[in-house]
Order: C-alpha cells, then structure tokens, then sequence
C-alpha cells in the first residue's frame, strides 16, 4: 500500500515534470522566433529537456518496476553530451548546416534503434487480442522506416555538404525511389497482416526492412543538389520529429509526444516555405531531380569581361548606392569579417551599402544571416531579396560575393531552365555589376549563368577573402 | 478496422495532443523572419532530441544484453542530438549582437 502510494506520487511528479517541459519546449520555440528572445528561448528548451530527462530517470515506472540500470544510463548520457558538446563548439561556421544534418540524423538513429527493440517486446497479450494488426505495432514499424530514412538520409546530406559526397544524377531514380517507398509500406502491411505468437518470430523482416529503409534514404538524399539542400535538411529534421513522436505513442508518453510533433509540423511549414521561395512544389523535390539533369545548358555568348582591383576601388567609392549580394562562396572563404570591413570603408565614405540577402542563399535558410551577424553587420543593412529588387535599378553598382543561381536570370527568361519560376535577386537591374568569383565553374545547380556575359558585368576572380583584402586596401589608399 | 477504432479510442488524449500539436507548431514556425531560420531549424532539431526519453525507457528496462548494447547506443546518439543542438544553436544566436 505504501509502495503504492509513493509510485502514484512519483508518477505525479512525472507527469507534472513533462507538462512544465512541454511548456518550456513551446515557448523556447515561440521564443527562437524573435531576434531578441532567440538565444534565452534556446535555453529554455534545454531547461526543458533537462528536466524531462532527470524525471524520467528518477520517476518512471514501468509494470511499477522503476528505470533500472541507472549507472549505465548516465555514462552513455556522459559519453553523448561530451561528444556532442565538443563537435558544437569546435565546428566552423561554415560547417554548421553539415553539422545540424548530422545531429539530426543521430535523432533519427536513436529512434529506429528504439523500434527495434520494441518491436521484440510487443505483448503477447496484445497480440493475442488483435493479431499484429495494431497500433502499437504500426507506431513501431513507422518509427523504425523513418528514424530509419532521416538517419542515412541525414549522413548522405551531411557528406554532400561537407564535400565528401558527389551528387548522383539518374533520370530513372524517382521510380527507383518510388518503387523503394511502396516496398517499404509493403513490408508494414505483410507484418502486420501475420498470425503469429509472438512478435520475436517476425525479427528478421524488421532488418530487412531497416536495410531497406537506409538504401531508401541514401537513394533519396543522393540525387538531390544545390539549391535544394536546405529543403532537404529541413524536411529529415520534421521526419524525426516523427519518428519521435512515434516513441511517445508507444510509451504513451506526452512528452516525446508534445515534442517530435511541434517539430514535425513545424519543420514541414519551414520546408513548405522554403520550397515556395523556390517556386516548387515539395513533391516535386522529394521525386524530382534536380539541377543539370535538365536538357537546357544554354550555349553562353558574347564574353567576359574582368575588371582590375584598382577600377572596382575607384567605381565603389565613387558610387552612392552599392549592394552586396553574398552567396556560399563568401561563406567558404570565410570573407565575412572583411566583406564587412569594406562596407564600413565604403559607408565612411559616404556610399549607401546594403546586403542583398536571398533566402536560399548558401546551405540552408538564413545562412548568410547567421554568416553576416557573425561578422557584426547590423540588421538593418540586411533585406531580404523581394524587398531590394524594386530598389536595384537605382543601384550604382552591385556585388555579387560567391553567389550564383540566386541571382541567374534564367530563373526569369529561359522556361527551359531547372530553376525558372524560382525568385531570384535581379542583379542584372543594376547599372553596374561586379561578380567576385574563383573562376568560371558553374554554381550548385550547374547552370550557365548569363549574367556573367552581360554587358555590364565585370568579373573579379579570385579566392573572396583575398579579394576582398586588396579591395579594402585599394579603397583605403584612394 | 476494429483494431483502428480500439487504437483511436485508447489513444484519444495522445491524439488530441498530436492534432493540437500540429496546429502549434505551424503558428509559432509562421511568424519566424528569414533571419531566424537557420538558429530555429537547429532549435527544432535539438528538441526532437526528446526521443532520448524512448532511449532511457528502454535502457531501464532492459533484460538482454543485446537491448541492453542498443539502448546504450540510443542514449549516446539522443544525447549527442540534444547536446549537439542546443549548443550549436547557442553559438549561432550568440552571434546575433544587439543592433547598434
């Protein structure tokens, strides 16, 4: 009686423990949505999980067994946090979208890891009442296929934007990928349609379906490029949400719950939002292929024209209005911090200088933000791409800083081309343009880009960083 | 469909939860400027770290040694995805100074 009274309790204790976290978990979100809240909503959330971690541990009961093997718990919770602690503090920025791939694939990991194991434990009681047919089995399977593909999908995404991983272009893959998912749900369906005793007899089907489920995510992540990486991290990161979510099914545990949704829903929003700023649909990203498989290429005509430090110093400083325009090439260099050092030069002098900010400009959504707030740019000097564009034909001279298909004009005149229809900067309405650029490579998306044959375009070759440097001190010297 | 209905009803607060959930996270996402995008998708990702909670549920109740391995594993990689997330996000927003 007294056992049970002090296991109510607890349980209360529990309970009460993930209301107070979820809560955190909705303002830490609320709050991350606002520039001067952001970084204390961040805490909070890891207020949250914090707790929701210590009253698992110390309050939750299970058959009213409390969680055993503590010891080991916490040394594996050691082992994580120093890992994970030491790999975000030592990584580049421009690292970081690799990186946020990488923790989400770990997410995604842990939850088919869960499934699997589960999925041995289902009772027999259960399955003697409603056969495999349940919702507790379709919870584990759905949790495994999608921790599953957000884990290999997360490596692949991780490899590719760290440069280890080439892109893989076949026309034929969406039905490869697509026949890959009905086998997937295949394989849901057959399990849950045996008579079996216990669920243990079906083990071998769960592994060949996680292989299955990791060749769908590689296969799926592969052929995807350029422009649409940051889709695809957006999208893995909402599919582990749901994957988590699937575990607070089983366990019957709001938490885990309240959590993997709000990031399942809200990821999918982001991803929404981020394919309509490139005027396709999701679908289109998730069986299309993308960049370079398209026919187009246009043959580019009339020719390049370079321009000398010393000219741009002199066109810079003399103009009224300059835009910058920074792409992932400014990231790579890590010309940030120099690229601002020219705009206070440029300001000092008189020039208006604003940044040109595209929101799928670099590797993920708000890349070059984070990348110019690094270097102290003020916000104000930062708009964003549908802003400018009315404010670009009054603009004296405009410079383009390792960025390429956001500011193609194919997106505009060539239908042809993989990218028309997606908005882009209009660089091509400056009076004068400056592309800084380390040679005539194409961009991700392997497209021509014609604004570099424009009349009015003067290339600037080189590394950014170096560039920009004797830009800096040419413009000081004048 | 007997089986879904059961589901349906002994679930039903789990799926209130999930349905309200929805609506939640797409209201808070929809406010978020460009700016944000980045730190929120980072934020977001550390949260669905909770699945350690599923982790150490596991680990707690393990019987064989083998669960016993995987579970160690999935509070390695739910740590390193909750740690991992809430710090890199610290670092991009510490970034974010103060307008002058």
């Amino acid at each position: 009686m007294d056992q049970l009274s002090h296991l109510n309790s607890g349980t209360s204790i529990l309970e009460m423990s993930y209301i107070i976290a979820s809560i955190l978990f909705i303002l830490g979100l609320k709050m991350l949505s606002h520039p001067l809240t952001a970084r204390r909503g961040n805490t909070l959330a890891a207020i949250g999980m914090s707790l929701a971690v210590i009253a698992t541990i110390l309050f939750h009961h299970k058959d009213g067994k409390p969680i055993g093997n503590i010891g080991l718990i916490l040394i594996a919770i050691g082992i994580g946090s120093i890992i994970g602690w030491v790999i975000a503090k030592r990584v580049k920025m421009t690292a970081m979208p690799q990186l946020v791939s990488f923790f989400n694939g770990m997410g995604g990991a842990a939850a088919a890891l869960i499934s699997m194991m589960e999925f041995q434990h289902v009772s027999p009681d259960l399955i003697a009442k409603s056969g495999m047919a349940n919702g507790h089995v379709l919870a584990i399977l759905l949790g495994l296929m999608i921790g599953t593909i957000s884990w290999a999908g997360s490596m692949i995404a991780f490899g590719k934007l760290d440069g280890r991983i080439g892109d893989m272009r076949i026309k034929a893959m969406k039905y490869v990928n697509l026949t890959i998912l009905a086998v997937l749900i295949g394989f849901i369906v057959y399990i849950m349609t045996r008579h079996v005793q216990t669920s243990s007899e079906l083990t071998y089907l769960i592994y060949i379906m996680f292989a299955i489920a990791v060749i769908y995510g590689v296969l799926f992540v592969m052929p995807i490029g350029g422009a649409d990486m940051p889709v695809v991290i957006s999208l893995l990161n909402s599919f582990t949400g749901v994957a988590a979510a699937m575990g607070g099914f089983l366990y019957n545990n709001q938490i885990m719950l309240t959590g993997g949704i709000l990031v399942g829903s809200a990821g999918t929003i982001l991803t929404i939002l981020m394919c309509r700023a490139m005027n396709r649909s999701l679908l289109n990203v998730i069986v299309g292929v993308f960049g370079g498989g398209g026919k187009t290429n246009v043959e580019a005509t009339g020719s390049v024209k370079e321009i000398s430090i010393s000219d741009a110093a002199v066109l810079l400083s003399y103009s009224k209005k300059v835009v910058i325009v920074p792409g992932y090439g400014l990231a790579v260099a890590q010309a940030q911090h120099i690229c601002h050092e020219l705009d206070k030069l440029l300001e000092e002098k008189g020039v208006e200088v604003k940044y040109a900010i595209h929101p799928v400009a670099g590797r993920m959504p708000g890349h070059m933000n984070v990348l110019l707030a690094e270097a102290d740019v003020p916000y104000e000097q930062l708009i964003e791409s549908d802003e400018i564009n009315p404010d670009l034909p009054n603009t004296d001279v405009l410079v383009v800083i390792g960025a390429n298909d956001v500011v193609n004009p194919a997106a505009e005149d060539d239908p042809s081309s993989p990218i028309y229809g997606m908005p882009i900067i209009k660089a091509h309405d400056a009076k004068n343009i400056i592309v800084m650029k380390r040679g005539m490579g194409k961009g991700y998306a392997a497209i021509e880009n014609m604004l570099f044959y424009n009349d009015k375009t003067r290339m600037l070759f080189g590394d950014a960083k170096s560039t920009l440097q004797n830009l800096v001190n040419e413009v000081k010297s004048l | 469909m007997g089986n879904i209905l059961g589901f349906f009803l002994l679930h039903r607060e789990a799926i209130f939860i999930v349905i309200l959930s929805i609506f939640l996270g797409i209201e808070v996402i929809s406010h978020v400027p460009a700016i944000l995008h980045t730190p929120l998708m980072s934020g977001a990702n550390a949260i669905h770290g909770v699945v350690i909670i599923g982790a150490i549920i596991v680990m707690g109740h393990a019987e064989t040694n083998g669960s016993m391995i995987l579970g160690f594993l999935a509070v390695v990689l739910g740590t390193l995805n909750v740690v991992g997330g809430f710090v890199v996000t610290d670092r991009m927003l510490e970034m974010f100074k103060k307008k002058k």
